[in-house]
């Protein structure tokens, strides 16, 4: 297992640009549940993207210099905090390989092994204690691939869930099977694309759960995009905006 | 045989979706086989070192592989086997058709061989009038209706038992229906045993050569392949040439990840190690052994490192069985002898970008199949650098028809996003209209595909970054 820090006083923030755009809530909820901490959080204003898109399809070179980018941006040795194990997985995994030829190939090694995924850090780190003051909910979780496979944090996003007094998380049936976002890949296989999706759909639906939760917004998009579509009535929702509504018993203001 | 000129990927995967029986079959055959890998690798730690042993072997062999090939090819000598080196599927054809005349034999009987597919065989001798019978019971079902292999492992699993007895009864003359699964196998073996005893030559693939001794090894559950093997007077073994190891006591590792990875057994019913013809004294066994090794692109993918990763393969098929492409399009629809994600990464390196190029984009790159590879290939990486070399033409580049996806449009919009993603104003200005306009935007584009069974992703009015300046979170 991965050799984890002493609580620091200070951390980066990276929101990855899903986030950004579309489930800003989620990325609030992961800054105040590092600051309910005592963290102090820091959010590079200039942050954007972390390559992944253009490094999948074929332009290496544009995810390079995006890369190059965010590296820059995060220069102090604060552990960096990413909400999503697809863009953390990029971002300690493939940032090394990216660069693996360049001069300063020890500088985003260094780099990498500041990045640590959200779920990661609360459990390891900051060993973060829940106090559910929720109503009694049914849930089912969804394992995005890169978090399962690449950061392997899924065991630790799913005990703050059961951290959850009244909050009962059913499993999946095959937890393990891609949801069918795998970014570009959904445009350009989207029969394919389709066909997981809808699979997904229907394995969250035997569940029973009024709510699927993950810790990545792009299977989230997928999921949530294809259940509202085919009228099934689950909603989704990202770990870290699920927790802080728990814990302040319903969805407040942030 | 495939034709390429009229491959259409996407046609073939639109036939495959909607094909319910198709995808049944193909989901409850690989739901098995996933359990079955489970259950036999249950242990996390022991299948991590045996996997970390199984490439740490092929990688050594491949390290040396031309040094191991002639090793091989002379200690085969020694034992009796004679070896003939095939460049391409033509050369390999023409070795086999060579050996049946000198034999006057017009049947072959075959073990199972992805290779002997490869070299689209059959095909090739029913033109120069002989009949090339498939032996595996799984094969024998394909060859029956006209097909080819839908799966390297399990070439008729994309038929359930009720497809099989229809075939049975439709295909061999005075063949009664039946369901019954020990009366079809007693169909089949009422056939094949006839054919045992008349073939003169036959032929079967290798799953591993060992250069030290010069031993041929070979693993199956039905006893066809050791029939295939041993009854005629001549056997015929083809083999890719990445097949090669150097020790015998490499062997054991190997063909446990082998057969725990394929089919979930410990070891298969049947384990031949071949390695000469029957010699003075002895009763059975061939008269004549020969080995034909095949290149066929092979000697070509080994020259980049990274690419030569890929042919650390044992063709297990396991990555087939755990992608969730795959499962869902079933093996015909890649077109190509090799499916799923092996094929995605082998077929665009040997066949070239133009022609199966596309395969590469087939995967969402959940990663699936390298956690299970036995031999730990990094199917992503190369998957990736297959659809970098896709667009590229610079110097660094090795596939053929590199660069030949290259198009303007694409081209510009990844350098737009590039420039949206490292320009804070021109991102800060973009999200902003994002903002306003994005849930406004029309379905045309990626938009119309993404919309087909989704709702229209929904720009948030603020973004993080607005949220964030807002509620005071430090800059630095």
């Amino acid at each position: 297992m991965r050799q984890y820090p002493e609580k620091p006083n200070n951390v980066y923030f990276f929101g990855t640009c899903l986030i950004d755009m579309f489930y800003p809530t989620a990325g609030m909820a992961g800054i105040k549940l590092l600051q309910r901490e005592g963290i102090h959080v820091i959010f590079p204003p200039d942050q954007s993207c972390c390559g992944q898109p253009a490094y999948n399809s074929g332009f290496p070179n544009e995810a390079k210099a995006v890369a190059k980018k965010q590296i820059d941006l995060f220069s102090k040795d604060y552990p960096i905090v990413v909400p999503s194990g697809s863009c953390a997985g990029m971002m300690r995994y493939h940032y090394p390989k990216l660069f693996a030829a360049d001069a300063n190939s020890d500088q985003v090694k260094a780099f990498s092994e500041r990045v640590f995924e959200l779920s990661e850090f609360l459990v390891h780190v900051l060993n973060i204690k829940l106090d559910d003051q929720g109503e009694p909910i049914k849930v089912t979780w969804h394992s995005s691939c890169h978090a399962m496979r690449e950061m392997r944090i899924i065991k630790e996003s799913k005990s703050l869930i059961q951290q959850l007094e009244k909050v009962e998380l059913i499993e999946l049936q095959n937890e393990r099977e891609c949801c069918g976002f795998g970014g570009t890949f959904a445009i350009k296989q989207p029969a394919i694309s389709e066909a997981m999706v809808q699979d997904k759909v229907e394995d969250i639906r035997q569940t029973g759960a009024s709510r699927v939760i993950t810790g990545d917004c792009g299977c989230l998009m997928n999921i949530a995009g294809a259940m509202e579509h085919l009228n099934v009535a689950v909603s989704g929702q990202h770990l870290a905006e699920f927790i802080w509504e728990r814990i302040n018993g319903g969805p407040s203001q942030i | 045989m495939v034709d390429h000129h009229r491959f259409d990927f996407e046609e073939n995967v639109s036939r495959a979706l909607s094909d319910k029986q198709l995808r049944n079959n193909f989901k409850f055959a690989m739901g098995n086989f996933i359990l079955k890998r489970q259950s036999i690798f249950s242990d996390e730690i022991e299948t991590e070192q045996l996997r970390a042993l199984g490439h740490a072997i092929k990688l050594h062999a491949l390290s040396k592989l031309p040094e191991l090939l002639e090793k091989l090819e002379k200690k085969c000598i020694q034992n009796g086997i004679q070896v003939h080196w095939a460049e391409t599927t033509a050369d390999a054809n023409q070795y086999v058709l060579d050996i049946m005349k000198t034999h006057n034999a017009t049947s072959l009987v075959k073990g199972k061989s992805m290779v002997s597919e490869e070299m689209h065989l059959n095909h090739f001798l029913k033109q120069h009038g002989i009949e090339a019978l498939e032996t595996d019971l799984g094969e024998f079902i394909i060859q029956l209706n006209g097909e080819t292999p839908s799966h390297i492992i399990v070439p008729a699993v994309h038929k359930n038992k009720d497809q099989i007895s229809k075939i049975f009864h439709e295909k061999i003359p005075n063949t009664p229906y039946t369901e019954d699964v020990e009366e079809l196998n007693a169909i089949a073996r009422k056939i094949l045993r006839q054919k045992f005893y008349e073939a003169r030559v036959g032929l079967s693939g290798v799953n591993v050569a060992v250069a030290e001794t010069g031993t041929l090894c070979l693993v199956e559950n039905e006893g066809n392949g050791r029939m295939c093997t041993t009854l005629p007077s001549v056997h015929i073994a083809v083999m890719g040439l990445e097949k090669v190891v150097e020790k015998l006591e490499e062997v054991p590792p190997l063909l446990r990840l082998l057969t725990g990875s394929a089919t979930g057994q410990l070891i298969t019913t049947y384990v031949n190690m071949i390695t000469s013809p029957r010699k003075a004294g002895e009763k059975d066994g061939p008269m004549e052994v020969h080995l034909i090794i095949l290149d066929n692109g092979r000697s070509k993918i080994y020259i980049d490192p990274q690419f030569r990763q890929t042919l650390q393969c044992i063709r297990c098929g396991t990555c087939l069985n755990h992608c969730p492409v795959y499962t869902r399009i079933g093996g015909h629809a890649y077109g190509f002898v090799y499916p799923g994600p092996i094929g995605k990464i082998l077929n665009p390196q040997t066949e070239g970008l133009n022609k199966a190029g596309i395969l590469a984009t087939a995967s969402s790159l959940c990663n699936a199949c390298e956690e299970v590879c036995p031999v730990k290939i990094p199917i992503t990486e190369i998957l990736r650098r297959i659809r970098n070399e896709s667009y590229s033409n610079d110097s660094t580049s090795v596939l053929d028809d590199h660069g030949c996806k290259r198009n303007v449009p694409e081209c510009f919009a990844w350098k737009g996003w590039e420039m949206m993603n490292t320009s804070p104003t021109v991102n800060s200005f973009s999200r902003k209209m994002l903002g306003i306009i994005g849930s406004k935007l029309p379905n045309v584009g990626p938009l119309k595909y993404w919309t087909r069974t989704r709702t229209k992703p929904k720009f948030a009015v603020k973004s993080l970054h607005e949220l964030v300046s807002k509620l005071g979170v430090d800059n630095e």
